[in-house]
């Protein structure tokens, strides 16, 4: 009897664990099959072209997606102008002065804000900015990406201000340096690389949005000139591509899908060594 | 020694400016999120008076005539995302029990990071696989296949044209799994150690430790990731719109095309027929982000809990 309920026992043990192994190589199946797609059809499409040329008319072949290159880093570029200092100087207040109902509010509404749909970012800058401005802009689809930044770049930002010791800090005072200059010279420089790879993080996550850049930069198959006209943006052209009944286009958005790819490995690669050189010095 | 004074008391004014400055920024998020529910609110007015209740009950939607009606879209919205969470929670557990409990500690970090890796893929480029690779599969393989052994059920009857409410399902899950993982992870590795080794003396089998200490330790917090979840779900819009067909239609099939309420607003908003359209699509907005709230709201309000609790107990 109790030898065998203690077989029953290993038995659903073996099997809880077995389920558990099938489990997370089902969870990773998925990554590996689009890092497939995304090399094989990316590499044999990408050529130096693809990075100097905007993209060409229907039934031609060849063009780039370099107009959406640039536009992406110029309104990602705008984004963080506002993003990062708004979010780090919030983070601050939260650090230094954060106690009480006030800031538990503020955390708890950069939480929410971050969970609400990217797409609803685009619709509030659309009545914001596209409709007063009488046009799709550029200006637009920053403000939008912007709004998107801002929560990140604060959580993260007052997680690595938390981690800097209360000693150091009570050390400046002692000396009688002023808060607001321990808080700039001594907290926030401490804490500067985990800083910067919080801030790589944001930029890595709002380059792939493309929903807040539907109706506000809208997109432009050719190079804008000013902020105020529609700006291309790489995840839209990818978007407008994929969904194309255009062999061809397919390449290019697989292409373009490689670019993005490859940035955003690059920046949480940067992200994580900057993190790492912390520890090391 | 009256010099020292003077610079004294600009100290302390330094002190005040700075801290009336990084408070306005740190003020703007809530500013920010008043304003993006005040705008979304204003725009959907004109909807709102004009159709009621009606807007979320009937499923006229017809731009030429100025007749909206958003039931479709709710329903492709509540259905796609509901599944999706089914279908994710248990492989989601299961790969954060693999990672914190399983795993040697080595391929634990290495699962994780890949974990973190598909969290980061935007949703542009899981579209772009979703309709170049998988719907092309699910309409030559996959669907047949359903048709033929399970066409006597209602949810798989049709023809299989691949952009289907089961592509979004599939896509939304994919999507979803990275983010219920990794914060069910965190949520696993603040069990207290001295729960599971207890467990573990009284002759308990691993699995039987993640069932007797781990599990009921997690609960809410897990819980509190699955909603987050949800709520990442039901405001995902470009993948679903790539591969769920966009027909507003009701069908308790999986294989007919569906549509959901961002999709709507992706393919429609930046060109409208009229201010009523704008504010229809608007009012839908409102509904999403009036969702999306609650959501969020719930699962920050559960998350917070636990790890406080956590904070409290164990130090």
């Amino acid at each position: 009897m109790n030898l065998k309920s203690l077989i029953a026992r290993h038995t659903v043990n073996i099997v809880a664990t077995l389920l558990m192994g099938a489990a997370t190589l089902l969870v990773l199946f998925p990554l590996g099959i689009i890092f497939y797609h995304i090399i094989k059809t990316g590499f044999s499409t990408i050529n130096p072209e693809f990075f100097i040329h905007i993209p060409k008319p229907t039934g031609e072949t060849g063009g780039g997606m370099a107009n959406g290159m640039a536009g992406s880093a110029i309104m990602i570029g705008m984004a963080s102008l506002v993003g990062v200092p708004v979010g780090i100087f919030g983070a601050i207040y939260l650090t230094e002065y954060g106690i009480g109902r006030l800031a538990t509010t503020i955390r708890f509404c950069a939480d929410v804000l971050s969970g609400i749909p990217s797409i609803i970012t685009g619709m509030v800058a659309y009545a914001l900015i596209v409709v007063p401005l009488r046009g799709f802009s550029a200006l637009a689809g920053s403000f939008a990406l912007a709004l998107i930044m801002i929560p990140i770049v604060l959580r993260t930002t007052e997680e690595q201000l938390k981690m800097v010791p209360v000693s150091l800090r009570e050390a400046s005072l002692a000396l009688g340096v002023p808060l607001w200059r321990t808080s700039l010279k001594v907290t926030l420089r401490s804490a500067l690389t985990g800083v910067i790879t919080g801030i790589l993080l944001a930029v890595a996550r709002v380059s792939g949005e493309t929903a807040p850049l539907l109706f506000t930069a809208l997109g432009n198959q050719f190079w804008s000139r000013k902020l105020t006209e529609p700006m291309a943006a790489l995840p839209l052209q990818i978007f407008n591509f994929a969904i194309s009944p255009y062999e061809d286009w397919h390449r290019l958005a697989w292409a373009g899908a490689l670019v993005l790819g490859v940035l955003m490995f690059g920046l949480s690669l940067a992200a994580r060594w900057v993190g790492r050189s912390k520890h090391a010095g | 020694m009256e010099e020292r004074l003077d610079t004294y008391a600009k100290k302390g004014n330094g002190d005040a400016i700075f801290r009336v400055i990084t408070l306005l920024f740190a003020f703007s998020i809530i500013v920010i999120l008043l304003i993006m529910t005040g705008e979304m609110v204003i725009e959907s007015l004109p909807a709102l008076r004009k159709f009621g209740w009606g807007f979320i009950t009937g499923s006229d939607w017809d731009a030429v005539q100025g007749n909206f009606a958003a039931l479709p879209y709710l329903y492709g919205s509540v259905v796609s995302s509901i599944l999706a969470i089914l279908l994710a929670t248990p492989l989601s557990v299961g790969t954060a029990l693999f990672i914190t409990e399983l795993a040697p500690h080595k391929v634990g970090t290495v699962t994780a990071s890949l974990v973190e890796l598909l969290a980061a893929i935007p949703s542009v480029i899981y579209g772009l696989w979703g309709i170049l690779v998988m719907t092309p599969w699910l309409q030559s393989t996959v669907e047949p296949f359903l048709i033929k052994r399970f066409g006597f059920l209602p949810f798989f009857r049709g023809a299989p044209y691949g952009v289907s409410m089961l592509a979004a399902v599939f896509i939304l899950m994919i999507m979803i799994i990275p983010i219920i993982t990794s914060i069910a992870k965190e949520v696993l590795l603040a069990v207290p150690q001295s729960q599971k080794e207890a467990a573990v003396a009284l002759g308990a089998t691993r699995w039987e430790m993640i069932r007797i200490a781990v599990l009921p330790y997690g609960r809410s917090g897990i819980l509190g990731a699955v909603i987050l979840g949800l709520g990442r779900a039901i405001g995902e819009t470009m993948a679903v719109t790539m591969v769920i067909g966009n027909t507003p239609q009701i069908s308790l099939s999986l294989l007919s095309p569906a549509y959901t309420m961002p999709s709507v607003i992706a393919n429609e908003f930046a060109e409208t027929a009229g201010k009523l359209h704008a504010s229809a699509l608007m009012e839908i907005g409102l509904i999403l982000l009036f969702v999306t709230l609650v959501i969020n709201f719930l699962a920050r309000l559960l998350l917070w809990s636990v790890t406080r609790r956590w904070k409290g107990g164990v130090a």
